[in-house]
């Protein structure tokens, strides 16, 4: 049977094609195990106030959860982008991972707080719970209150352009406009 | 030319970086309150893929989410956890990325039943091939004519 | 100037490679023999010009020339001589200019050593491998060129090698491995000539034969180095990790070792000529597909280079080119007709069968395992890991089902046998291996454990059925006497490759077993008992080396009161890069490696340690020694030296009568 001779060359074919997909894949991405699912639930202080807070205290609306802390040098590099995002009007809600508060706080202080409210997460079963690995993360959360989205790594304008303006329209246009009146 | 220098010394750090992580021994002090936590421990911290390494289990990984999880995983067996419900825990977290014993589901029945279905499938075309031969007595010498030969000349060459 | 001129050599290179590359080829469709004949002097070029890129590439590294960019990104002023030399290839782009060195080296040694061969295959191998490297060198000077500068920037010092890599396991590990994968373009080449001449007869094997072997001989050096180094420099005392790169270089040999095999059957009767050809496209393949998954970035890997999107497309395309193009070829001039050898159900072709079908289901499995993480992405499905508990699932009875057949393999006849005479020859020794297995399951810790009865049943099988074939053909001389004349260098590398491979499940299963291993904190004067072995800490301290510094720990390990060894594990720090390293400390025996190794110092008096007892363990690598040694010791066999007299004559003979 003549046709069997050519199974290896169909299939390395298809071999050739996987791996030619498989180049414009990137192997350490991953996505949020909690992707659809509403934000875990969690108790614990607010980083300024002190007060105690939980899920409820996050408000229903689109909004970025921002994973951070001061031993975080990425998080340094990314703190101008989220000051901007801020004053665009974009809810951010912080949370402080594996950090010192007192440190923390000094931080915001001499950098400048973005943040809707922080929660400390000294030990940081809120990260274990989100599936947090490692600092900076940032997760969208939609009007439902559910994880839309993570981006793992600093949080800069082209990120947001790609992967956040479908949540946040309005930020994503004005920051357009910003920087083509730059040009 | 500048660009590409620093993208080589970045690229290069980041490489020995992650190799480095992987040069730290992790050995760790956990006191278990049984022979056979211990035991659980090892097994599962080396099943458990550290989610943020190259390519390591979190027995092995330097990384901070790696101890994080290590410290979890030991919380969980003192606390009486199975192995289903601690992989589970993960899985919930990290996905089954951070499995390196996939579990079976609809996507995987096919990558653990290869390797029985390509030996059935070997085995069937070699028992074809040889229903198909014709016999090779045909040409053959006898018993008698090999015992012969075998005498004059020593057993077979090969 | 030195690396400008290397850069130069590099390029004369390539151009000549593509003359042998055409040339010859050309020369092979018309008959031509001026045009064949250049093979060899092109051969030589290419290998001369490479050769010369390369030593000039170390000449910048023992220089310390941190204006060319690799030598700024590996080296370092405080390195040893030796480490700046081997930094070459601990690299993406230098290592590529090994693969191209040795390389040319085999097509060297194939145009010198293929004398007697007729001219046509001769010049359509070296064409083909001379293809190989044009894909190889153009890959490097396109896009991963080591000559690059850094000028006028140039850095004072360089980065350093990662320390890791300062240790002679990088010395060696891959040229050896090197050796082994470009070594299998051999086969391949000789398969791909084979083809276009459409001569797939016992000569080609023949041919082809010593050269595999040696190759594959050199690829199992190449992992045992890589097994034993990660042993002894990582700290944590595994061996294998199924990691893509490691797998993407067992690929390679899994298929070799079904290549091998295969080859000894078409050499001697004829048959299998297809899976034979096959086999060689594909074991070659997997090397290239090794090649393009370390350095791409597809899969991920602690031991893959940068990843590089880029270069991996490259990669791929001369992966599509060349195995898509040998395996089209394949497909339009295999043989249609099948060998008319005849063979029974029940003889040594069906056992070597049997063998090709589960080294062939084995690599498929590992392929299958190691792709399917991209597998599944790439459809969306959801990011997978596979690893080690996957692959030892599969991978261990798939061995374990052919360890029987290696047993009877040399003792089975050619074309027909029966399995009353294997009983025969079998059952009574295979009843005391039996029952040794059964007594020595007892000897480990827990009472019986059926693995290591399993194992040593298996291994000592395959040991008895070559300890039975060497009887066989000592006790055949004349009148009953000894004789030595059948002990050919055929038989006793095959003989010392099988009890290699005995000795390597036989390692593994044991040391996986009874392996104990204890993490605690010790400070000076903590005594801790593994098994019969009692270690002590004696002291701490600091040591400096030519570009680390050193925290030490003296152990003492004393065995009913005698002290067996001093153990100094270490843990370093790089003053150039900042990185720290374990040294393990190991006492290695035959029987069992004590294994030490620091964490992290617990305050300033204690120190986290690992202490392991490993038995047999070295077995791992001394079988595996034995393998390569056995297939680099089969090319000596006189039928391949002397076969090449045989061809010349007639050779003068035909040229005679064609005039």
């Amino acid at each position: 049977m003549r046709a069997k001779r050519f199974i290896p060359l169909v299939a390395f074919a298809v071999l050739a094609g996987l791996l030619f997909r498989g180049l414009s894949i990137d192997p350490t991405e991953l996505p949020a195990a909690r992707l659809g699912q509403p934000f875990p639930e969690f108790a614990q202080l607010e980083l300024k106030s002190g007060r105690q807070i939980s899920v409820a205290s996050l408000a229903k609306r689109p909004a970025l959860v921002n994973v951070w802390a001061t031993w975080c040098y990425s998080c340094r590099v990314e703190h101008p982008y989220l000051l901007a995002l801020a004053e665009q009007g974009v809810p951010i809600y912080g949370l402080n991972y594996k950090d010192e508060p007192v440190k923390a706080r000094e931080w915001l202080a001499q950098l400048g707080d973005p943040y809707q409210l922080n929660v400390v997460d000294e030990e940081g079963s809120v990260g274990l719970d989100l599936g947090v690995y490692g600092a900076p993360e940032t997760y969208v959360l939609n009007a439902a209150g559910h994880i839309a989205h993570r981006h793992v790594g600093v949080l800069d304008e082209a990120v947001f352009q790609r992967d956040f303006s479908r949540w946040f329209p309005a930020a994503a246009s004005v920051a357009a406009v910003g920087s083509e009146a730059e040009q | 030319m500048k660009i590409a220098l620093k993208a080589l010394i970045s690229a290069t750090i980041c490489g020995q970086l992650w190799l480095a992580s992987f040069a730290l021994a992790v050995i760790e002090t956990y006191v278990f309150s049984s022979p056979d936590l211990e035991l659980r421990y090892h097994q599962l911290s080396q099943e458990l893929r550290c989610p943020k390494c190259q390519n390591q289990n979190i027995a092995d990984s330097n990384a901070p989410i790696a101890r994080d999880l290590r410290v979890v995983l030991h919380e969980q067996l003192e606390q009486g956890a199975t192995d289903d419900e601690i992989l589970a825990f993960m899985v919930a977290r990290y996905g089954e990325f951070v499995r390196y014993r996939p579990g079976v589901d609809r996507n995987t029945v096919l990558l653990w039943a290869a390797p029985g279905l390509l030996l059935m499938l070997g085995a069937a075309g070699l028992l074809s091939h040889f229903r198909q031969r014709p016999s090779a007595r045909s040409t053959d010498v006898t018993e008698a004519e090999q015992a012969e030969i075998t005498r004059l000349l020593g057993e077979p060459r090969d | 100037m030195i690396p400008e001129l290397g850069h130069v050599a590099l390029i004369i290179a390539f151009v000549l490679a593509i003359g042998l590359a055409v040339v010859p080829m050309w020369g092979a469709a018309r008959r031509d023999v001026a045009a064949m004949n250049m093979a060899l002097s092109l051969a030589v070029g290419v290998t001369v010009f490479v050769a010369v890129a390369f030593a000039l590439l170390a000449v910048s590294f023992l220089q310390d020339d941190f204006s060319v960019a690799v030598v700024a990104a590996n080296s370092n002023s405080l390195l040893p001589p030796i480490f700046k030399f081997s930094a070459l290839w601990g690299n993406h782009e230098g290592s590529l200019l090994l693969w191209v060195l040795i390389l040319s080296g085999w097509m060297t040694a194939v145009a010198t050593f293929s004398r007697g061969l007729p001219l046509v295959t001769v010049a359509r191998v070296l064409s083909v491998m001379g293809m190989v490297a044009v894909g190889f060198l153009a890959f490097s000077l396109l896009t991963s060129n080591p000559f690059e500068r850094l000028l006028p920037n140039t850095p004072l010092d360089g980065n350093d090698l990662n320390p890791l890599l300062q240790d002679p396991g990088l010395i060696i590990h891959p040229p050896l491995l090197y050796m082994g994968y470009v070594g299998l373009s051999v086969p391949f080449a000789f398969a791909i000539a084979a083809l276009m001449g459409g001569r797939l007869d016992a000569s080609w094997a023949r041919w082809s034969r010593p050269w595999t072997n040696v190759a594959w001989g050199f690829l199992s050096l190449g992992i045992m180095l890589g097994s034993w180094w990660a042993y002894y420099e990582l700290g944590w005392g595994g061996w294998w990790f199924w990691d893509p790169v490691e797998n993407a270089s067992f690929m390679p040999w899994l298929m070799g070792t079904a290549l091998v095999h295969s080859l000894a059957a078409t050499e001697k009767r004829g048959v299998f000529r297809s899976w034979t050809v096959l086999l060689a496209i594909f074991a070659f393949s997997l090397s290239l597909l090794g090649t393009f998954l370390v350095r791409s970035g597809v899969l991920t890997s602690v031991h893959a280079f940068a990843a590089d999107p880029e270069r991996g497309l490259f990669i791929l395309i001369f992966l599509a080119l060349v195995v898509g193009g040998s395996l089209l070829l394949y497909a339009l001039r295999a043989p249609s007709v099948a060998s008319r050898v005849h063979y029974s159900g029940v003889s040594r072709e069906s056992l070597l069968m049997i063998n090709n079908l589960v080294f062939t289901v084995s690599t498929i499995v590992v392929l299958l395992g190691t792709l399917f993480p991209l597998i599944m992405d790439a459809f969306s499905l959801g990011k997978y890991s596979v690893g080690p508990p996957y692959f030892n699932a599969v991978f261990v009875p798939l061995m374990a089902l052919v360890m029987p057949f290696m047993a009877v393999g040399p003792l089975s006849r050619w074309r027909e046998d029966t399995t009353r005479r294997w009983l025969h020859e079998l059952l009574v020794p295979g009843l005391g291996v039996s029952v040794a297995a059964i007594v020595l399951a007892f000897l480990g810790s827990d009472g019986f454990n059926v693995w290591i009865a399993l194992a040593v049943l298996l291994a000592g099988w395959v040991a008895l059925g070559v300890v039975k074939d060497l009887w066989r053909r000592i006790a055949t001389g004349v009148d009953g006497g000894l004789t030595w004349r059948r002990l050919t260098p055929s038989f006793l590398g095959m003989a010392l490759a099988h009890l290699g491979f005995a000795a390597v499940v036989l390692g593994a299963v044991v040391v996986s077993q009874e392996n104990e291993e204890r993490d605690l904190r010790m400070a000076v004067g903590d005594i801790e008992t593994l098994g019969a072995y009692r270690f002590e800490l004696m002291s701490l301290g600091q040591q400096a080396g030519p570009n680390y510094l050193a925290d030490q720990a003296v152990f003492e390990v004393r065995r009913d009161q005698e002290l067996i060894a001093v153990l100094v594990p270490e843990k370093r720090r790089y003053s150039a890069s900042g990185q720290i390293m374990t040294e393990a400390a190991i006492d290695a025996r035959l029987w069992r490696d004590l294994y030490i190794a620091l964490g992290e110092p617990i305050g300033e008096q204690a120190w986290a340690v690992r202490l392991q007892y490993k038995p047999m363990v070295r077995w791992l690598w001394l079988g595996a020694l034995m393998i390569g040694l056995g297939a680099l010791v089969t090319a000596f066999d006189r039928r391949y030296r002397s076969q090449r007299s045989n061809v010349t004559a007639a050779q003068s003979g035909v040229a005679a009568v064609a005039g």
